[in-house]
């Protein structure tokens, strides 16, 4: 009989399960995984050492490019470490927009996952159904800061400007006909406000659909019950946050837990799983969604009845307005001084978190005294679930290592920064 | 967060060396002798029970309040004309150049604490919480890449962000932005290859520290 022998093997970084460019060298015994050892950093780009050289409000562009599905949520830790070393509050009417962004930055994220740990796992059609929602969240993203994903949007003291009036719509092209024209843009006749209302309504059924070809699929259910289970005490230990320690039943939620912006003014349940395995992770983002939605739904309405600046007035901080530099000299040395030099952070240390789509997504920011940061840690959730990731594999099969990949909801510019 | 400090005092005593209290966060000093029994005090310790590790990372204390651009005489002299490094260099080995910063989470007290332990020596070296908090694995192995900190009893301290081979510490405070070595396609030898780097790096905006006073509040000093 012929000695069989272990084999490593190489998985990445060019590979389209590896979420990115994740190098994993894998210990099998036959098909049954050994030990998993990740090779990370293919993506590192110095943000933090970046961060040192710049004036802090530089930066925000480079948060978006950190976790690139859920950009606006690490614009927002980035700018409430800031918010608290200067002792800023931004007006209420900037922080319901806050929270707005971040829960449609939470669909999607989410829609993103889901899209893709579908496709990872044989499930091909909810990377189109996925997707079509997520093109309109993309437009509400454009209307608002000129870009799809890179938002650049969240401003210490606010946020960069007020919601645009009118939503933008399509135009009559060669390939487009006018009664199509009129068809696509029936839900952008009104404002911003009006445009993702409308979305609010529509994505409940949405959701459904996604539902009804998941949630009791047997192939689908095949693939992720029993997978990668993680006990709760072990996720705390591990330093498990977000839809990760949920899923393991751990009720824990910063939005709760620790309120910051108007969560603790708004009505929204926190999903918990109770196996710990791959399908309730996929069940805890699902209901996520809806919670998310209707989140949405009230920042809305409150929206809609409450005008107001959405920016502080203080121009030792914020730009003023264009139009008063024409005339007015004090304007223009602060406007010249902002966008030269900055401003000048007091002395300090400040750790700020959000509860970001994969997790509790920290900001640690050093400040002596300067225009930029002194030392700025960037807390990703996805490094630290993705050093579990040996633990969580071993004894599974080479096919639950990509299902385990995607419940982790990897993005590898969160986790090599 | 005045009951934490507390707990602390009672708990920890004169293993505290500074505590403060700052922008409603608790942080406190340790020596990097008494790190493993502090934590574990502060794992285990009912009152304290914090369970989670959320954050482990290192600072380089090495130009903290230096600024490259001198602005306090300005109106009398005039600003000098440029700035030539952007970064000090000044490899002498300070005394508590390295930090360890820790940031703890408990799940049941929900609160936080930001422990701080500076390393003299050199190399400079700490012993690993990885026995404690099981999360701390790869953010040590991160400080170890970034700065150059070595974790003791680590079970697999490698690097891990930067390259295969790679040399240096790159977040260290002297080692320059754009880095010692770029990358090339060599057409001749058919493969990747090393060389220096040519491209210089530019101040555009100096770092620059006012002491103007204008955002100050009280009860704020620095943190190093």
């Amino acid at each position: 009989m012929p000695e069989i022998h272990n084999m490593t093997m190489n998985f990445g970084p060019q590979h389209p399960a590896a979420h990115g460019v994740l190098r994993l060298v894998l210990e099998m015994d036959g098909e049954v995984i050994e030990r998993a050892d990740p090779h990370i950093g293919l993506l590192h780009r110095g943000t933090e050492k970046l961060a040192e050289s710049k004036p802090y409000n530089q930066s925000i562009g480079y948060m978006d490019r950190l976790d690139y599905v859920s950009m606006m949520c690490n614009e927002h830790a980035y700018v409430l470490a800031i918010e608290k070393l200067l002792g800023v509050t931004p007006p209420i009417r900037a922080r319901y927009i806050r929270v707005m962004f971040d829960e449609i930055t939470r669909v999607l994220n989410h829609l993103m996952w889901l899209g893709a740990h579908g496709l990872d796992i044989g499930a091909m059609s909810m990377f189109l159904y996925c997707f079509r929602e997520r093109e309109d969240l993309m437009d509400v993203y454009e209307a608002v800061s000129g870009t799809r994903m890179h938002a650049t949007y969240y401003r210490p003291g606010g946020v960069y400007r007020d919601l645009p009036a009118e939503m933008p719509a399509y135009q009559v092209t060669a390939n487009r006909s006018k009664a199509e024209v009129k068809k696509i843009n029936s839900n952008r006749r009104g404002s911003l406000l009006d445009f993702i209302a409308d979305f609010t309504d529509r994505f409940p059924d949405r959701i459904d659909e996604y539902e009804t070809l998941l949630t009791d699929n047997r192939i689908w259910k095949q693939r992720t019950v029993g997978i990668g289970v993680v006990s709760p005490e072990r996720a705390i230990e591990l330093g498990f946050t977000g839809p990760m320690l949920r899923g393991s039943g751990v009720e824990w939620d910063l939005r709760r837990k620790q309120p910051y912006e108007v969560y603790d003014q708004l009505d929204f349940a926190i999903p918990v799983g109770v196996n710990g395995d791959c399908y309730d992770r996929y069940l805890v983002r699902v209901e996520e969604m809806r919670q998310s939605n209707a989140i949405i739904r009230q920042c809305v309405d409150w929206l809609r009845n409450n005008p107001g600046p959405v920016i502080v007035d203080d121009h030792k901080l914020v730009p003023p307005r264009r139009e008063t530099m024409k005339d007015d000299m004090e304007s223009l040395i602060h406007h010249f001084k902002l966008f030269t030099e900055g401003y000048c952070v007091p002395p300090g240390e400040v750790y700020a978190c959000v509860e970001h789509p994969k997790g509790e997504f920290g900001i640690y920011l050093v400040s002596d005294g300067a225009n930029k940061p002194y030392r700025l840690k960037v807390r990703a959730p996805g490094f630290v679930h993705l050093s579990s990731l040996n633990e969580m594999v071993q004894g599974h099969m080479l096919a639950d290592v990509v299902a385990v990949l995607g419940t982790q909801d990897i993005v590898f510019g969160e986790v090599d920064r | 967060m005045d009951t934490l400090i507390n707990d602390l005092r009672e708990r920890l005593g004169a293993r505290i060396i500074n505590d403060k209290l700052e922008t409603g966060q608790v942080t406190i000093e340790v020596n990097a002798a008494d790190l493993t029994e502090v934590c574990l005090i502060l794992r285990d310790d009912e009152a304290l029970a914090f369970n989670q590790l959320t954050d482990l990372c290192g600072v380089d204390y090495l130009s903290y309040g230096k600024a490259d651009w001198e602005t306090q005489d300005t109106t009398r002299t005039g600003f000098s004309r440029g700035v030539s490094q952007g970064v000090y260099i000044d490899t002498q080995d300070i005394e508590n150049r390295f930090a360890v910063v820790y940031h703890l989470l408990s799940l049941q007290h929900n609160r936080r604490l930001r422990v701080r332990s500076f390393i003299s020596g050199q190399p400079a070296k700490i012993a690993s919480v990885t026995p404690i908090w099981a999360g701390a694995n790869w953010f040590e192995r991160e400080a170890f890449d970034l700065f150059g900190i070595l974790f003791e009893e680590h079970p697999d301290l490698r690097r891990i962000l930067t390259d295969y081979g790679f040399r240096g510490h790159p977040f260290r405070k002297d080692f320059p932005l754009e880095g010692n070595v770029e990358v090339r396609y060599d057409p001749e030898q058919g493969r990747v290859v090393y060389q220096p780097v040519t491209i210089k790096n530019r101040v555009l905006v100096p770092k620059t520290i006012r002491h103007d006073n204008r955002y100050a509040k009280p009860g704020q000093n620095h943190g190093g």
